[in-house]
């Protein structure tokens, strides 16, 4: 098991098994067909419920099992070796639990928690609009206070699990003219007066995963759902980031993983000029690179992952470059392991060109990959005050 | 609190069994432990049984080895509530006769139920015999070869059981045993703390003392049924097809093969 070089508790250990069984089981013979048809993996969200893996994340108060990044990382990482976009069934729900679990107050965390953890509700995390992509600050959707609720107005576009969930964690101006200030998080209920599904996108890759624009129609959102205070939204964004971000690099870790195992074997098993593949030294090496970047990917997202759990003060930095170089390695393995099984990894009958079309996403979401590389360098000019007060 | 019990055996993990030629016993060495496959529906069927119901305990039995704790430990963390196994070295070389009489003395011992589950065979012993033979010695009706359960409820049910030309639907009512079928459900993967409530329960091994079993009716001495020889049957033949389509001639040539098998 990939993880395996890693001192795993038993309960680790166990949670691996399970994800690897359900991913090998029930994953693998449906992963090609939901990438043809977009179909939500709904089957396979009730067997992660009924496995205990949305319990993960959660607190034990809250019907959870109390523990956090790295055990769901594990988890994301070995559903991704299978399926990328069947995984963020799983890793999308994470992310949009991420604002109750550091900002909820202890009412919100005892109505919010206990149906995500068991799996009959999922959460998705909506911050992204037209004209608010890597500029997340510039949100237009606006939130207006009317007696015991707030009013939502807007659309947000691209949102993970958008038309499958339960909750939503939504991100609202309460007034424009305040910026980055107004900006404020609320948990939206499916239910709401007001909110509804909009379009499905057609995407590239992550196909089984499902992506949707959302509309909020004068939304009544009870101001009991408020999370942290007004204008502190864009905080609260930027702190689940920082946990969230070791999830897709783990994500993008599993997609290597699955290709380079995929490269592997074929090369062993093709043979042209009278010799396997693997005896050419041109194949060999690109293999060999892929073991040893996916392993310096792996140490560094269980780094991260560990580091965000301890609240460690740098692991925003950390998760920001667990998040570029998982997923630039990811890209690379992945168009790699096409190239080693050259025109049958072009063939849909192979699972290769899959994974190179999920691997991509990686790069974007939760941030592209040159936002990581901003955030790592603002953090540096930090640690260059550090280094010279030394 | 209602109560469904099942019965679970452990077996070789492999379709292919050697059988020892001069001891004709099977040969375990080397081959590694499941459950019996047709037992893993009878543990979901129970477990579904208990979601579906509420206020309900399951529990698993085996009889055998101390190793078959293992999986008995299985079916917990697929939902089960607790577990009995039946150990002895009395029990040793019962025959289907003697294990039906054992596990339907540990069902007495338990006392109340409501459902009792099996598998349809075991893939090692392969007889189909032991379901029928607990529901015998208890009394109660059995249902073999269930492969689909419309209703149930504490003293009802209304199930499918499958045979050659079809299915047929029967209703119970009082308690019963099912045998059950691959198409019955789809098992499911154990949960984590399944898992971790399977390394926690305590199992209790129940002797031929613990169950009051009679002396005489267990064990090899206990068993009517002597193993004279052990073989692999013959695959059975299908019957032949002559299509009328393809061959003018078939009226004469299906007469003329009845008459040679002197049919007519
Ligand atoms: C499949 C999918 C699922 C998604 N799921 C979610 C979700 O669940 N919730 C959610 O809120 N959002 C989601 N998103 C949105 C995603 O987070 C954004 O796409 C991403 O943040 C980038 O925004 P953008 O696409 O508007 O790119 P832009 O911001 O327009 O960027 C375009 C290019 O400019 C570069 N760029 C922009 N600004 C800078 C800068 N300051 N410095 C250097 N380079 C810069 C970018 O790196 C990029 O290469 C999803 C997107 C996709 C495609
Ligand atoms: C090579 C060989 C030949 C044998 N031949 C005979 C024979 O001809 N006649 C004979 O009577 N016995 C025979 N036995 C012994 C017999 O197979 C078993 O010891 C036993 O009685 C179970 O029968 P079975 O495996 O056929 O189970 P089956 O009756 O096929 O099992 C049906 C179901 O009963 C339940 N069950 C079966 N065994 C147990 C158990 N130990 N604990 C709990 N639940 C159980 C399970 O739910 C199982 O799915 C033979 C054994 C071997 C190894």
């Amino acid at each position: 098991m990939m993880s395996s070089k890693y001192d795993l508790t038993d309960e680790q250990k166990e949670l691996v098994a399970i994800a690897r069984e359900i991913a090998e089981k029930k994953i693998k013979p449906i992963r090609a067909e939901l990438d043809e048809t977009q179909e939500f993996p709904y089957d396979i969200v009730k067997i992660f419920g009924q496995s205990d893996l949305y319990r993960v994340f959660v607190p034990s108060e809250y019907e959870g099992l109390g523990m956090g990044v790295y055990e769901s990382s594990l988890i994301t990482e070995e559903l991704s070796r299978v399926c990328g976009g069947i995984a963020l069934a799983y890793a999308g729900s994470l992310l949009g639990t991420f604002p109750i679990l550091l900002f909820g107050n202890e009412e919100q965390k005892k109505r919010f928690l206990p149906p995500i953890a068991s799996g009959e509700k999922l959460a998705a995390f909506c911050l992204t609009e037209p004209e608010a992509g890597s500029d997340a600050s510039n949100v237009r959707t606006t939130a207006k206070k009317e007696g015991d609720y707030y009013i939502l107005n807007g659309t947000k576009q691209w949102i993970t699990n958008g038309g499958v969930a339960g909750l939503y964690s939504v991100f609202a101006n309460i007034d424009i003219s305040r910026g980055i200030r107004g900006i404020t998080a609320f948990v939206v209920d499916r239910d709401t007066p007001g909110f509804s599904i909009g379009k499905k996108e057609n995407k590239l890759g992550i196909r089984a995963s499902n992506t949707t624009e959302l509309i909020f129609n004068n939304c009544k959102v009870p101001a009991a759902n408020m999370l942290a205070k007004e204008g502190q939204g864009f905080k609260v964004a930027m702190k689940t980031f920082d946990m969230s971000r070791p999830g897709v690099a783990a994500q993008a870790l599993g997609i290597a993983q699955g290709a380079y195992e995929e490269a592997l074997k074929y090369a062993h098993e093709r043979k042209q000029f009278g010799q396997t593949i693997y005896s050419f030294q041109a194949v060999r090496f690109m293999i060999a690179d892929m073991a040893m970047k996916i392993e310096a990917a792996r140490a560094l997202v269980y780094q991260s992952a560990k580091l965000a759990d301890a609240k460690d003060p740098d692991s925003g930095p950390y998760s920001a470059m667990a998040k570029a170089f998982a997923s630039d390695v990811a890209m690379e393995v992945t168009v790699n392991a096409v190239q080693v099984l050259a025109g049958y990894g072009y063939m849909k009958e192979y699972p290769v060109e899959k994974m190179m079309r999920d691997a991509k996403i990686t790069q974007i979401y939760e941030g592209t990959n040159q936002i990581q590389r901003e955030v790592i360098a603002t953090h540096l000019t930090k640690e260059l005050s550090r280094l010279e007060k030394k | 609190m209602k109560k469904v019990i099942v019965f679970i055996k452990q077996v070789p993990d492999t379709s292919e069994l050697k059988i020892d030629p001069v001891t004709n016993t099977m040969i375990r060495e080397g081959v590694p432990s499941i459950i019996n496959p047709f037992d893993m529906y009878a543990i979901e069927e129970a477990v579904r049984i208990k979601e579906k119901w509420g206020d309900t305990e399951v529990t698993v039995i085996t009889m055998g080895p101390p190793q078959a704790d293992a999986a008995l430990r299985e079916a917990i963390s697929m939902g089960c509530d607790n577990a009995v196994l039946l150990s002895d070295r009395k029990f040793a070389a019962s025959d289907t006769w003697a294990t039906s009489y054992v596990l339907s003395k540990a069902v007495g011992k338990i006392g109340e139920y409501d459902v009792l589950l099996a598998g349809k065979q075991a893939t090692d012993g392969d007889t189909a015999q032991v379901g029928p033979g607990i529901a015998t010695w208890l009394g109660i009706p059995c249902i073999t070869y269930v492969n689909n359960i419309e209703e149930i409820k504490p003293g009802y049910v209304k199930l499918h059981r499958m045979h050659d030309e079809g299915y047929d639907v029967i209703e119970i009512e009082g308690k019963f045993l099912l045998t059950v079928l691959k198409e019955l459900n789809e098992p499911r993967i154990a949960s984590f703390r399944g898992k971790m409530n399977a390394k926690k329960a305590e199992i209790p091994v129940w002797t031929a003392e613990d169950i009051g079993a009679d002396p005489a009716k267990i064990g090899f001495m206990g068993s009517p049924t002597r193993v004279v020889k052990a073989f692999s049957p013959p695959v059975k033949q299908g019957g032949i097809k002559i299509s009328a389509e393809e061959d003018p001639s078939v009226p004469e040539k299906l007469k003329s093969y009845l008459r040679e098998k002197l049919i007519i």
